[in-house]
């Protein structure tokens, strides 16, 4: 039996309704859970990237790329492991403004995390953390007694280590 | 103000005046070659029926019964013809018909176009009368699909689709177009489109690829050919034929590639996959070199995947990188269209005839003869058996016939018995296996090749499924053949019921009622035969009409299709009985 382990999908496409969709019924019919899924502009003008995190075998992330790059709006989709990947998640913590005086232990956790404070109101202030998802989830973890008004984890954001092969071909549509 | 006739000739003029969308709509498809679509009118698609309407000369709509049965129509057109299959339905239920057809048409690469009416922009997501979102529904089924909301918007999309549908590995495209859209008025231009810029339909071929696969194809010593319908697809029936008689390799056909080399040419071995012939099948573990060509290693052509020709090296040829490696690992996956690469592949090949591999399926064939086909076809018992009308049909028609059939044991036993001369005669639901493909999808064969004679060869419980199609039949005349092999059973299901699940019936039984006086409803001819003495002559008379006919034959109640591999068993565990 082949391991499961972590993959990068990346696929360039057209920016057109109906492919997200399109693209998920791929999983789906695999029966596979999207673990992240973050949709940007790219390095290409009017060409989109989703970045897909998916927990699986090589064979299946193969088949899966394959069937994702044939369909029709989709440019070239390519998957990597986390070592050939260069990743990080966002996450925005809201925490009532008083503890940040009550507590000095959060001051203490905003430092050593390299959080950054983005907005403090009269009742809440905002931390923005980016990093590893561990990272993240040691800074939720040290957070939660205070009390979290609110938290959220953006999909996973990735460039890759090597040169993507695309480069080239992108290249050309930019002068058509 | 402009006469109905002055309009019709804008696609001459080419010239950009202002007509509404659903107008367009038949500009784009006369410019595409169209001449014909099926179809079921509705409230959404109303305008374009308007126009159809006025186009009825140059434009021939086929009104199906269900709108299953048109998109099963267009599938059996482009089937048998080189054109794309065109069906037409109204929003909400009438989309929602069409959906076993483009799933069927997806799995088995069918070039097809489907036009659905929608609510109008403004209603769009607002649960209106007949809305459903049919572009979620329709996505994972089709190759492509987009829905037009402005009608300047149709020529580009509908270039598009035909190109998308036809290109490549060919696939069914649907295209939803709101009412308002329909309406709309904009000057008209068309543009054929040649290339969609992220799709690639036929990848280059990899000459050094090619020249190892030619040099391993050389030092085999027992190869095997097995291929599929993207030899048809890929127009590629000649090099096959080529490469067969200079190498001398016998090849062997999945159903959908049946009929692209004749059945009787002597290096045709036969059919493999879970109920086709015993030497291809067994022996495709016992070959060096497995040649997969325009094939995609579908479960009930490999069997157990973890058995299947482990001890070959596998060279794919195949037009769609996806299929590569998907379920069986290639030693030499060679892109692209079947014609192009067979061609670079033939002068690479050295002569050969590898007589003594020959003669191992010769043998096999011999012991599948005895005990399974002999009796099949030439059967000494009482009752009738589907092999045996099989038979006759090929008799009667000198096997030029293109056959179409639904799904079951008699598609079993047509794959394995009818004999083809031409290509595109074997007109069957591979992939999806839809029961009620067969008769609308032979009304499309005829239609789609009317010098032909097409004979639909399909179950009881199939024909009852689209049995409303008779009436496109009486009402066009269409002189399809219908013979349906009444054997009182869904018969595959109730084989597995007696064969895995201790003969326990459930819901296989069917009660049918008398075939011959629907038939005779529709004022189609009819008649039933029961009795081997009848037959020959029936068949016989069937072939003789001219118009539409339709025989029933009562076969035995309970035989079953042999050989097998069972679901689960490998290729080599194939069951002679």
């Amino acid at each position: 039996m082949e391991n499961n382990q972590w993959f990068t999908i990346s696929v360039y496409s057209e920016n057109n309704v109906g492919l997200l969709n399109r693209i998920s019924g791929i999983f789906l019919k695999r029966h596979i859970n999207i673990e992240s899924l973050n949709v940007s502009k790219s390095e290409i003008d009017n060409v989109s990237k989703f970045t897909i995190v998916i927990y699986t075998t090589d064979t299946w992330v193969h088949n899966i790329v394959g069937q994702i790059e044939k369909q029709i709006e989709v440019i070239k989709a390519f998957y990597h492991t986390d070592d050939e990947t260069i990743y990080q998640e966002s996450a925005l913590f809201k925490i009532a403004s008083d503890l940040l005086f009550d507590e000095r232990q959060i001051q203490n956790i905003i430092k050593e995390s390299n959080a950054q404070i983005v907005t403090v109101a009269r009742d809440f202030f905002v931390l923005a953390k980016s990093g590893r998802r561990f990272e993240i989830d040691d800074m939720y973890e040290q957070l939660k007694p205070f009390g979290i008004m609110q938290f959220v984890r953006s999909g996973r954001i990735s460039v890759t280590k090597d040169e993507m092969q695309i480069s080239a071909l992108l290249r050309e549509f930019q002068y058509n | 103000m402009e006469t109905l006739k002055e309009r019709k000739t804008i696609t001459k003029k080419n010239e950009a005046i202002k007509i509404s969308g659903a107008e367009a709509i038949i500009h784009c498809l006369l410019a595409e070659g169209v001449d014909l679509l099926y179809g079921y009118p509705g409230g959404a698609i109303m305008p374009v029926y308007d126009e159809l309407y006025k186009f009825q000369d140059r434009l021939t709509h086929i009104l199906t019964r269900h709108e299953q049965g048109a998109t099963h129509a267009a599938q059996g057109y482009a089937r048998v013809s080189e054109k794309v299959g065109v069906a037409m339905a109204t929003s909400g239920p009438g989309a929602t018909n069409l959906v076993t057809g483009l799933a069927d048409a997806q799995i088995d690469s069918t070039p097809m176009v489907c036009i659905t009416g929608q609510v109008p922009r403004h209603l769009l997501g607002s649960d209106a009368f007949q809305e459903t979102d049919i572009i979620g529904i329709s996505t994972p089924v089709t190759k492509w699909n987009y829905q037009i909301t402005k009608a300047s918007e149709i020529p580009e999309i509908i270039a598009k689709a035909f190109y998308i549908a036809k290109s490549g590995r060919p696939g069914p495209v649907l295209i939803d177009i709101t009412k308002n859209a329909q309406f709309d008025e904009f000057e008209f231009s068309y543009k054929k489109c040649e290339a969609v810029r992220s799709y690639n339909p036929t990848p280059k071929p990899n000459m050094e690829l090619i020249k190892a696969a030619g040099k391993l194809i050389n030092e085999a010593k027992k190869p095997l050919i097995v291929w599929g319908q993207g030899v048809i697809l890929g127009k590629a029936e000649k090099e096959l034929k080529a490469l067969v008689e200079k190498t001398g390799i016998p090849a062997a056909w999945t159903i959908m590639g049946a009929s692209a080399l004749e059945t009787e040419h002597p290096l045709n071995v036969g059919m493999v996959g879970m109920h086709g012939n015993y030497g291809p099948n067994i022996l495709t573990n016992e070959c060096d070199v497995l040649i997969a060509i325009g094939m995609r290693f579908d479960d009930r052509v490999t069997g157990r995947l973890e058995d299947y020709a482990r001890q070959a090296k596998v060279i794919h040829f195949e037009i769609d990188p996806a299929e590569i490696n998907k379920n069986v690992h290639a030693d030499i996956p060679v892109l692209g269209n079947s014609k192009e690469t067979l061609s670079l592949l033939l002068p690479l090949v050295n002569s050969n005839s590898h007589e003594a591999w020959h003669n191992v399926f010769k043998e096999k064939y011999q012991i599948e003869f005895d005990t399974v086909i002999k009796k099949d076809i030439h059967p000494t018992k009482d009752g009738l058996t589907m092999g045996e009308v099989i038979e006759e049909i090929n008799i009667a028609t000198e096997h030029k016939a293109a056959i179409v059939t639904d799904v079951g044991q008699h598609q079993m036993i047509a794959c394995r018995y009818a004999k083809f001369k031409e290509t595109k005669s074997n007109i069957t639901s591979g992939g999806l296996g839809t029961m009620g493909f067969a008769l609308p999808a032979a009304i499309g064969a005829k239609m789609g090749a009317m010098d032909r004679e097409v004979v639909a060869v399909i179950g009881d419980g199939g024909y009852q499924m689209t049995i409303q199609e008779l009436g496109v039949i009486f009402q066009h005349n269409i002189p399809v053949k219908i013979v349906v092999l009444n054997n009182d059973h869904l018969g595959m299901v109730r084989q597995w019921q007696e064969l895995f699940f201790d003969k326990r019936y459930a819901s296989t039984v069917m009660v049918n009622p008398d075939f011959v006086k629907i038939a005779e409803g529709y004022h189609i001819e009819a008649k039933s035969v029961s009795e081997r003495k009848d037959l020959k002559a029936a068949v016989q008379e069937m072939i003789a009409s001219d118009k539409p006919y339709f025989l029933e034959v009562k076969v035995e109640k309970e035989d079953n299709v042999f050989p097998m591999i069972p679901s689960g068993a490998a290729v080599s565990e194939i069951r002679l009985k």
